[in-house]
């Protein structure tokens, strides 16, 4: 055992790390959150699936998905259609994996694979909560915390192109080709105002980093969108055209393109290409929570402050059973409170993508274009400009 | 620790993760061909024409507009970060930035770069 310990030391020490050193903490911590993180994104699209033809269903006075649940035995549970997507995408697996004749093996094979890295990079780089405290380490709730947070999140964010670009292309199909040009055209376009709109917040909040840009926003009326109401406008415009959902879905226009850049891509490809696209609309809407609602911090009251409520009242009970929670516990409740509130808020906004795809008529292309050339990149400069003197007026 | 090396953990897991999930079917689906089945989805008919047509330059002519902007976003992150060092003076310098931006972009809206019809 003790050899075992020497040689495992040896082959650590080759990246400056050891056996339960601090930093090997840290990426032993890394692949768990990783995995937590990844397993709980799966989860994103069966019930947003679930969620697109139920909610429509209630808006348009029909009954929707209503009986499919879970049987166990003499237990019956009828959750309304749920765990029917849950099936849709097993039997997705088992489906034959069809490559259209005439395909560019190569690209068509690659092309979901970066349909499903990028978002699932970003979703890495989002504070989910304050810093946990695990055995006495201290180990913080967003994966990548690097202090050039929103360059890293556009850097990988504008790799997702690269999916969408290839699979088109490489599909042999003149509507996945055409699909994906739209896409791509389209991403691009809206890649700029989106970029310009976090400008004022790094303006405001002095920093990159995701994690000081949420501390930044302790006080309510220091949230991003009393700060910088027109950024969240832009930005809000920007979440549905970057994921090319309703009113800007027009890469996948059904009645025009078939499904769009992935018409040719079937069984488990079609669900990466799927899961990537629900995990974009998460990644976006977790991200706009964060940057302008305050990111897993509750309004008016801190989330430490709750926590040591929370646990002033457990110890009641707990204390004729000898258990005390100490300092330690406050820190992991408050960094449950906060994914419990960065959840509600991101959720909100996945709600805001089904409401709006269900309220407002797809766009034509032409218009698609002109809102993000000619109103939100002018208007996205402005802003810039306009929070730049307002900010210097009242601080130097 | 440095911050970089969640980075390239998590690089490595994704593609691994993406790799896993999208070849899933080609390891647990059925394999039989048919030669219809293999055809390009053309609604139901024979292919009409391939695939590689022409496609309007407007695609390109947005991509390099794209570029262009894209970079200018990145240098007013880099002057964003330092705001509070420089003052005034970056606020003015910018300004001028700006101005050469708009002439540039009301160039391109004057060359009807920007319309689609």
């Amino acid at each position: 055992m003790e050899q075992l310990t020497a040689q495992l030391n040896e082959v650590l020490g080759m990246f400056g790390l050891a056996l339960w050193n601090d930093a090997f903490v840290q990426v032993v911590a890394t692949v768990l959150k990783f995995a937590v993180l990844a397993v709980a994104l799966l989860q994103i699209p069966p019930v947003m699936v679930w969620l697109e033809r139920r909610a429509p269903a209630l808006m348009q006075r029909r009954r929707g998905p209503n009986r499919v649940g879970v049987s166990l035995g003499p237990i019956k549970l009828r959750l309304y259609g749920l765990t029917q997507s849950f099936a849709d995408a097993v039997k997705l697996i088992f489906k034959e994996e069809v490559v259209p004749e005439g395909a560019h093996k190569a690209f068509y094979h690659i092309a979901p694979i970066f349909g499903v890295f990028p978002a699932f990079l970003i979703a890495c780089a989002i504070p989910y909560g304050p810093p946990i405290d695990v055995f006495g380490y201290t180990i913080p709730l967003s994966i990548i915390s690097v202090d050039v947070g929103f360059l890293f999140i556009f850097a990988i964010s504008s790799l997702a192109v690269y999916g969408v670009t290839l699979a088109g292309y490489a599909s042999n199909n003149k509507y996945s080709l055409l699909g994906s040009l739209r896409a791509s055209a389209q991403m691009i376009s809206y890649e700029i105002p989106l970029g310009l709109s976090l400008i004022p917040i790094v303006l405001i909040y002095g920093t990159l980093d995701l994690n000081k840009i949420v501390m930044g926003q302790e006080n309510f009326w220091h949230w991003g969108i009393f700060t910088a109401p027109v950024s969240f406008v832009i930005f809000f415009v920007c979440m549905f055209a970057e994921t090319n959902r309703a009113p800007f879905d027009l890469a996948e226009a059904e009645s025009e393109l078939v499904a769009g850049f992935h018409t040719e891509f079937n069984s488990a490809k079609f669900a990466a290409f799927f899961l990537s696209e629900y995990v974009a609309m998460f990644v976006l809407s977790a991200l706009c929570a964060t940057v302008f609602f305050g990111g897993w911090q509750n309004p008016f009251i801190s989330n430490a402050a709750l926590a040591s409520f929370v646990v002033g009242i457990l110890n009641a009970p707990l204390a004729s059973f000898g258990i005390a929670l100490g300092a330690a516990s406050v820190t992991n409740i408050a960094a449950l409170i906060g994914i419990g509130v960065l959840a509600l808020k991101a959720g909100f906004f996945m709600w805001m993508y089904v409401w709006v795809r269900w309220t407002v008529p797809r766009f034509r292309y032409d218009q698609l274009m002109d809102l993000g050339w000619k109103f939100m990149l002018p208007l996205g400069l402005a802003n810039v400009v306009g929070t730049a003197f307002v900010l210097a007026a009242l601080k130097f | 620790m440095n911050p970089y090396l969640p980075v390239l953990v998590v690089l490595v897991f994704g593609i691994v993760l993406g790799a896993i999930l999208s070849a899933l079917s080609f390891f647990m689906g059925p394999k039989r061909w048919t030669k219809e089945k293999y055809d390009p989805y053309e609604c139901g008919v024979p292919m009409v024409t391939s695939a590689a047509e022409r496609m309007s330059v407007k695609f390109y002519l947005t991509a390099i507009l794209f570029i262009l902007f894209d970079i200018e976003t990145v240098f007013l992150y880099l002057w964003a970060v330092s705001f509070h060092q420089l003052g005034w003076f970056g606020v003015v310098e910018v300004s001028v930035f700006m101005i050469i931006l708009v002439t540039g972009y009301v160039y391109v809206l004057r060359r009807r770069a920007l319309d689609w019809d």
